[in-house]
């Protein structure tokens, strides 16, 4: 293994020990450390791929849930069911209100995926997608949301001659994306491509599980950039028929943070997100729902016996779709938004049946 | 246990537990309180023997598991060879295998810790009846996890399985496997963890696992360092272990890895080939650690089977318990530094050392443990004066198999299958 790779392991220690600095601290500071460690990541947010100025906030994604309250976040899978396929399908969901936009690279292994995502992966990667032409993908988009991939650890090792996070961090902010989400990669292993991602202009997205409590969740929220991915429920990904408890209480354990929340895993309709911004939370992430939406429109079927299939039936009635689907999302969110921002002692009561 | 400990070669580096460059923790946030939860237990059961669980462990592996298995002289082997060969009778394990040192170990833990449910991944089926019998002896319910093509290949340990009342979930995914049972065991995982434990089959997987399986399993390598004095009045030349994830690899490699002198080999599946299809994503072996790149699988870095862009690749061995793209973090380790030299066996020479160990010493094999006796037979002359092999499990659960594949062979040490027909 490279020499690089055990510098990285070495520095890890160092920063681990930083993160435990703020175990005995109280909550109320933690703010303010958040902002001090944003401050001093190295080179900041000045080195934005569009190279523009830093926005008032740390970057662009944060920016970008910040200030569209509530925002929409989408996911589909890239190459599913083909690269060309996915560029309509990410506009569609740009010009439908989302406000960023999470494409999946293709792994072999998605252990954290239900089977919904699992089969669309199978679909990109029988259609043979690579990292290389899902760059390129990438760079050739053109969305006024940032664009985060969502994509598991191997996969960013291997990006380059040897196994190292650089090649592919580096290559990520080429070609124009705003961060990275792993879920195969808890924070505490996340050292050597946070710093990547630091040095790059890159957030790294975290996610807090409903069993992420105590000492553990303050570690992780004073490392949070971007914002904080909240699992809704226990499990892996998938569409639901409603929205978990869970939601609820992990929404509850985090609003002394000021860290921007969105919640996914299993929101798939426009009550559910109404629903999670009204418990407070600043965005709603989808994924299964709009990958369903693509599954029928496309001719791949489940997808594990596809072979060569490199394109929908009729891709411009999953483009409606897809865009219809994220305005219904972010009215939903509007929706629930609204009913937070009105003075509890004003709201009218509720209509009895 | 903690002389163990400190004759582990391995480098502690911190809490998340790698063996130089291998190991760690990669696996979803969901499970890092629970994976913590375990390296806590771990600690204080284990090592530190809390409450006499290791001494109840120890009691439970003898009076239920059957140990100490024999070390039992080959003498016609001994004389084909021109050497003293030793085998270590882990068939003799209740349940056919080394396996049930590990569940035994885990399910027992489990228990201390105050789980309710007990999962698993199987690929040979060893496992999976092994948890499964461990679960009912200590009355927990249990799931196993079993990919298709294992299911389909090893019937007789999913029937035992149910018969000692554990539910076996057929896994479709993939090439049906000992990874896609994996991947399900952790998606059950996920969904789950507040009340189950993950008894993972083998020391593959996050840290703690690869050391608490490690640890479960010395217990080979060290009744074989005590009967091997006896008998040979000293430490052998080399041990010899077949390692799909490594589990009875480390077992019996671990008591000796201080011991120079003492050569370790694991030998691998080699499959059809060691050539790999990167067009297809196939190998057409489960050769890890001979021909694999490091990269994260399944909690750990390690050593895989994967292209060039990282994507995993199908493995392949006509032993389902060798069939994974994976091994253990340790085992990669011990490679890197040169301390074990890894090896492989073709599914032909293999299917040989099963028929010969059959044929000339009444011990049906496991497949998986016949890769082991393919090595002696190939490479002997490298092996010492005093060898010890590991007969990781016995040969039942594969007899259909053998069957099937000897008919399709010319196979040397066959017998004539024809009248097993009808
Ligand atoms: C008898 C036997 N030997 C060996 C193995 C391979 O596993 P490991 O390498 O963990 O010992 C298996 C796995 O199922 C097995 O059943």
């Amino acid at each position: 293994m490279s020499r690089e790779i055990r510098a990285e392991r070495e520095s890890r220690d160092g920063e681990r020990g930083a993160a435990t600095r703020c175990d005995q601290r109280e909550h109320l500071e933690k703010r303010t450390e958040n902002e001090v460690n944003r401050e001093q990541r190295p080179a900041s947010r000045e080195v934005r791929a569009d190279g523009g100025e830093p926005t008032a906030y740390d970057s662009d994604v944060e920016a970008a849930i910040r200030e569209d309250q509530p925002a929409l976040i989408t996911y589909i899978t890239a190459g599913d069911p083909s690269l060309k396929d996915t560029k309509a399908y990410v506009e569609a969901l740009d010009r439908g209100g989302s406000d960023l936009i999470e494409l999946g690279l293709p792994f072999s292994e998605p252990i954290a995926e239900g089977s919904t995502i699992q089969a669309a992966i199978n679909r990109a990667l029988d259609a043979g997608t690579t990292p290389e032409g899902f760059f390129e993908l990438v760079a050739d988009l053109e969305t006024e949301a940032p664009l985060l991939v969502m994509t598991y650890y191997n996969m960013i090792l291997q990006y380059g001659d040897e196994p190292d996070v650089r090649p592919f961090v580096e290559r990520a902010a080429e070609a124009g994306l705003s961060g990275i989400i792993v879920p195969d990669l808890p924070a505490e292993e996340a050292g050597p491509l946070r710093e990547a991602c630091d040095d790059n202009g890159l957030d790294l997205v975290f996610i807090i599980a409903p069993t992420t409590e105590g000492e553990r969740l303050d570690q992780i929220m004073s490392q949070v950039s971007g914002f904080a991915y909240v699992q809704a429920r226990l499990g892996t990904t998938g569409a639901r028929a409603n929205v978990s408890g869970a939601t609820h209480d992990s929404l509850a354990r985090l609003s002394e943070y000021d860290v921007p929340k969105a919640v996914g895993f299993g929101v798939s309709k426009g009550d559910h997100a109404a629903e999670i911004i009204e418990a407070g939370a600043d965005g709603v992430i989808v994924g299964s729902a709009l990958v369903d939406i693509i599954a029928e429109h496309s001719s791949a079927g489940s997808g594990t016996e596809s072979q060569n299939i490199a394109s929908s039936d009729d891709p411009s009635d999953a483009v409606d779709a897809l865009e219809a689907k994220a305005q219904e999302l972010k009215r939903g969110a509007r929706r629930g938004a609204d009913t937070v921002t009105v003075d509890p002692e004003e709201r009218p009561e509720p209509e009895q049946p | 246990m903690s002389t163990e400990r400190e004759r582990d070669g391995e480098s502690e580096s911190g809490r998340t537990g790698t063996f130089g460059d291998y190991g760690g923790q990669y696996v979803p946030e969901a499970l890092m309180p629970a994976v913590q939860e375990l390296e806590d237990a771990y600690q204080r059961y284990v090592l530190e023997n809390e409450d006499g669980f290791m001494d109840e462990f120890r009691e439970r592996l003898r009076d239920f598991g059957g140990r100490p298995t024999p070390l039992q002289r080959a003498d016609r082997l001994s004389e084909r060879y021109d050497r003293e060969v030793y085998l270590k009778r882990e068939d003799l394990v209740h349940g056919g295998a080394h396996k049930l040192n590990n569940a035994l170990g885990q399910v027992l833990l489990a228990k201390y810790m105050g789980k309710e449910r007990i999962i698993a991944e199987t690929g040979a089926g060893q496992h999976g009846t092994a948890t499964a019998m461990a679960a009912a002896h200590l009355d927990m319910p249990c799931e196993i996890y079993m990919g298709r093509t294992d299911v389909n290949r090893q019937r007789p340990n999913v029937y035992r399985m149910r018969m000692n009342g554990a539910e076996v979930n057929p896994v479709e995914a993939g090439s049906g496997t000992l990874k896609e049972a994996i991947n399900e065991t952790m998606r059950d995982w996920a969904t789950t963890v507040e009340r189950t434990h993950y008894v993972i089959g083998s020391v593959v997987g996050p840290h703690p696992f690869p050391k608490m399986v490690r640890d479960f399993q010395a217990v080979i390598g060290d009744e074989v360092r005590k009967q091997i004095q006896e008998k040979a009045g000293r430490l052998p030349d080399s041990v010899v272990a077949c390692a799909g994830g490594g589990s009875n690899t480390m077992g019996a490699f671990h008591a000796f890895v201080p011991d120079e002198a003492v050569d370790l080999y694991a030998v691998e599946a080699g499959g059809s080939s060691l050539e790999i299809d990167e067009e297809e994503g196939l190998a057409p072996n489960s050769a890890t650690l001979s021909t694999g790149t490091d990269g994260v699988l399944h909690g750990a870095m390690t050593k895989l089977l994967q292209s060039t862009d990282g994507q995993i690749m199908e493995s392949h061995s006509v032993s389902a318990g060798l069939d994974y793209a994976g091994v253990g973090p340790e085992l990669s380790h011990l490679v890197e530094t040169g301390r074990v030299t890894p090896a492989s066996v073709d599914d032909e020479d293999a299917l040989n050392g099963f028929h010969r160990l059959s044929r000339l010493e009444g011990i049906i094999p496991a497949l998986e443990s016949s890769h082991a006796l393919g090595y002696l037979e190939e490479e002997h002359e490298t092996l010492g004066d005093l060898v010890v092999v590991n007969v990781s499990g016995r040969g039942d659960k594969d007899l259909e198999t053998v069957l099937e594949e000897t008919e399709t062979r010319d196979l040397v040490a066959a017998p004539d299958v024809e009248v097993f027909d009808g």
